[in-house]
C-alpha cells in the first residue's frame, strides 16, 4: 500500500527541486542593476500610499467559514457514496436526513443574506 | 532501517520542527505558515499508517479549509505583523502546576494504555474509505447525524456574524 | 526496479507536461489572434513553432526584482508552492491502460492510489496557498486584492467540484481514477450518465484554473496583474507555468472522470496487437485532453468576464444547490434501478 504512495513522494520532491532551482535562475543569469525606483511597490505610477496590509472586508472570512462547514459535509459524503450500492434504501434515507438538516441551514444563511456579496 | 522508517522519521521531524516554529515564532504569519507544514507532515504519517482516507481528509479540511480561515484572519487583521507577540511572564506557579498536571496525565495515559500494535500491512491495499462508510451508516449512525446538527449550528453562527456586519453599516 | 520504472515515468510525464504547457501558450496566442483577426506570433522558427523557446529564454535572463516592502522569504515561497502543487496533481491521472515494453508490464499512471480523486481535490485546495501568499507577501494592494479574490473564488468552486465528484463515485463506487476509467468502457462515458455533474464540474474547473470568464484574480482593468503584479522573470514564469499546467491537469481530470479517459470504443474487440492498442489508447487520451483544452481556449477569447458578486452568486446560489440536487437524484435513480 505504501508502495503506491512512493511515486507521489518522488514527484513532490522532484517538483520542489525544480521550483527551487527555477526561482534562483534569475539571480544567476539576470542583470543586477537595482535602483530605488525599481524596488518601490507598483501602484500604477502613483507614489504608494501606506502599505497594503490594511483592513479588508469580513466577507472573505465569512466565505472561508462557510467553506469549512460545507467541506466537512462533503468529506462525510465520500465514504457514503463509495458504499451506496450495498446500503440501499437505508443509506439513501440516512444521507437524505443528513443533507436535509444542512439544507435548512443553507436556506437560513441565504435568507439572512450571508451569501449576498455587496 | 527500511524505507518506511526513513519516511517516518522524515515526516516526524518536519512535524516537530514546524510545530515548534508555530509555538515559538514571534511573527504570527510565520506561525500560520509553518502550521501548513505540520498538517502536511501529519498527513504523511497517516499515509504511513495505511490510513489514506484520514490523510486526505486532513489535507482537505485542515489544510484546505481551517488553515485558510486562519490565514485570512491573520492577513486581514490590521497591522498584525507589528503586534508584539512577546508577553510578560506572570503567574509562574499556577502555570507550572497546570502544565505539569496535564503533562503527567498524558504521560500516564501513554505508559498505562495497552497499545494494540497492528502488524505492518503489506500486499494489496485495503480501501479504508469503504470501511469508514460502513461504520458511519451502521454502528455510528447517531454521531453521524448529530454531526450534521453541529454543522447546522455552525452555519447559523456564521450567519449571525454576517448579520452583525450589516447592522454595523 | 519498480522505483526505477516510476522514476522514468515521472521524468517522461514531467517533460511532456512542460512541453505541452509551452505549446499550449503558443496555441492560445495563435487561436486568440485568429479569433481577433490578427496574425499572432509566426516569426520564430517555422510558423512560430520556436516561439515558446524564445519566451522561456527571455525569462531566464530577466532581472529578479523584489519590492523593498515585500516579505522576502514568503515572496520566494509563493511561486514554489504554486508550481509544486500544479505539477504534482498529474501523478494520479491514468493516461493509458498498460503497455509492454522490453518485457516489463508498465501501468500508464504514475501513482494508482485508493483515494486518487480526493488527492486531486486536496491539491486543488492547496493551490490557494501559492496565490494567497503571493498576494500578501508582495505588499501591494492589487496583489493582495487579487490573491484574496482568488482564494475566495477557488474555495467556493471547490465545493461544487467536490460535490459533483460524489455523483461520479455513486455511479462507479470507487475513488480510484483508473477504476473509474475502467468503468467507462465502450460508450459508458460518465458524461452520459452524469450530464449535470459534468456541467457543474467543468464550470468549477474553469473557476479553479482562473480562466475567463472566471479570471477575476487578475482582471487587468481593475487589478493590473493581480497576485503576480510584483513578480518578474522566472518567478512570474512559474506562476504562468502553474496556471497552464493546472489547465492541462484540469482537462485531463475532466476527460478521466466524464469523457471516458483513455477508452476508445470497440478497440479491445478489434483484434489489434496489444502494443498498438496501448498506443492508440494513449493517443485517444491525448486527443480528448487536447479537444477540452481547445474548448477552454476558445471560451476564453469569446466570453466576457463576470463581475465579482455575479461570480460568488453563481458559485453559492446556483452551482452548490444544483450539484447537491444532482447527488440526491443520482442516488435515487441508482436505488430505483438496482
Amino acid at each position: 500500500m505504501i508502495d503506491n504512495y512512493i511515486p507521489l513522494a518522488i514527484i513532490l520532491g522532484f517538483a520542489t527541486i525544480f521550483a527551487l532551482v527555477m526561482t534562483r535562475v534569475n539571480e544567476w543569469f539576470g542583470p543586477k542593476k537595482s535602483t530605488e525606483e525599481k524596488q518601490t511597490t507598483y501602484e500604477s505610477g502613483m507614489e504608494p500610499v501606506r502599505t497594503a496590509h490594511e483592513r479588508f472586508s469580513v466577507k472573505f472570512f465569512l466565505v472561508a467559514m462557510l467553506f469549512i462547514i460545507f467541506d466537512i459535509e462533503v468529506v462525510f459524503m465520500y465514504p457514503w457514496a463509495v458504499n451506496f450500492r450495498q446500503l440501499g434504501l437505508l443509506g439513501f434515507i440516512e444521507m437524505f436526513v443528513f443533507l436535509f438538516i444542512l439544507m435548512i441551514g443553507y436556506y437560513y444563511i441565504w435568507k439572512k443574506g450571508a451569501l449576498k456579496w455587496d | 532501517m527500511s524505507l518506511i522508517d526513513i519516511l517516518f522519521y522524515f515526516f516526524a521531524t518536519i512535524a516537530v520542527v514546524s510545530a515548534s516554529i508555530v509555538v515559538f515564532s514571534r511573527n504570527i504569519i510565520y506561525s500560520a505558515f509553518s502550521l501548513l507544514f505540520t498538517f502536511f507532515a501529519v498527513a504523511g504519517l497517516y499515509v504511513l499508517l495505511n490510513a489514506d482516507f484520514l490523510a486526505i481528509t486532513q489535507l482537505l479540511i485542515y489544510v484546505g479549509g481551517i488553515l485558510v480561515l486562519m490565514l485570512f484572519g491573520v492577513m486581514l487583521t490590521h497591522k498584525v505583523v507589528s503586534v508584539d507577540m512577546k508577553t510578560g511572564t506572570l503567574k509562574i506557579l499556577p502555570a507550572a502546576l497546570i502544565t505539569s498536571m496535564i503533562a503527567g496525565t498524558l504521560i500516564g495515559i501513554f505508559t498505562v494504555t495497552d497499545w494494540r500494535v497492528a502488524p505492518l500491512q503489506t500486499g494489496d491495499p485495503i480501501p479504508t474509505a469503504k470501511g469508514i462508510g460502513e461504520m458511519f451508516m451502521t454502528t455510528w449512525l447517531l454521531p453521524f447525524e448529530v454531526a450534521s446538527v453541529i454543522l447546522l449550528i455552525a452555519l447559523i453562527g456564521a450567519a449571525i456574524i454576517a448579520r452583525r456586519e450589516k447592522e454595523a453599516k | 526496479m519498480e522505483i526505477l520504472i516510476s522514476l522514468i515515468k515521472i521524468l517522461v510525464v514531467m517533460l511532456v507536461l512542460l512541453t505541452c504547457v509551452a505549446y499550449l501558450v503558443l496555441v492560445e496566442r495563435r487561436v486568440s489572434a485568429f479569433i481577433q483577426n490578427r496574425i499572432g506570433p509566426n516569426r520564430v522558427g517555422y510558423k512560430g513553432l520556436l516561439q515558446p523557446v524564445a519566451d522561456v529564454l527571455k525569462l531566464f535572463i530577466k532581472e529578479d526584482i523584489v519590492p523593498k516592502l515585500a516579505n522576502k522569504p514568503l515572496h520566494r515561497l509563493a511561486p514554489i508552492i504554486a508550481i509544486v502543487v500544479s505539477l504534482s496533481t498529474i501523478a494520479v491521472v491514468p493516461f493509458g491502460d498498460k503497455i509492454n515494453l522490453f518485457g516489463y508490464e508498465i501501468k500508464l499512471q504514475i501513482a494508482s492510489v485508493n483515494i486518487g480523486i480526493l488527492y486531486v481535490l486536496a491539491l486543488t485546495g492547496l493551490g490557494v496557498y501559492g496565490i494567497a501568499i503571493a498576494g500578501w507577501a508582495s505588499n501591494n494592494k492589487y496583489s493582495l486584492l487579487g490573491g484574496l479574490r482568488s482564494c475566495a473564488q477557488i474555495i467556493s468552486y471547490e465545493l461544487s467540484m467536490g460535490i459533483s465528484i460524489i455523483g461520479v463515485i455513486l455511479v462507479t463506487s470507487t475513488l480510484q481514477l483508473d477504476k473509474i476509467v475502467e468503468f467507462q468502457h465502450g460508450w459508458r462515458w460518465l458524461i452520459l450518465l452524469q450530464p449535470i455533474g459534468f456541467i457543474t464540474f467543468f464550470v468549477a474547473i474553469f473557476a479553479e484554473t482562473n480562466r475567463l470568464p472566471f479570471d477575476l484574480p487578475e482582471a487587468e482593468p481593475e487589478l493590473v496583474g493581480g497576485y503576480h503584479t510584483e513578480y518578474t522573470g522566472l518567478k512570474f514564469g512559474l506562476f504562468f507555468l502553474a496556471e497552464y499546467a493546472n489547465m492541462i491537469t484540469g482537462s485531463a481530470i475532466v476527460v478521466t472522470l466524464y469523457l471516458g479517459g483513455w477508452q476508445f470504443p470497440y478497440l479491445q474487440s478489434s483484434g489489434l496487437p496489444e502494443f498498438w492498442t496501448s498506443i492508440i489508447q494513449v493517443g485517444t487520451f491525448a486527443a480528448k485532453v487536447g479537444a477540452v483544452l481547445l474548448f477552454m481556449v476558445i471560451i476564453r477569447w469569446t466570453v466576457p468576464r463576470f463581475r465579482y458578486d455575479q461570480l460568488m452568486d453563481l458559485g453559492w446560489k446556483f452551482m452548490l444547490p444544483l450539484s447537491i440536487a444532482n447527488v440526491i437524484v443520482t442516488a435515487f435513480i441508482i436505488y430505483l434501478f438496482e
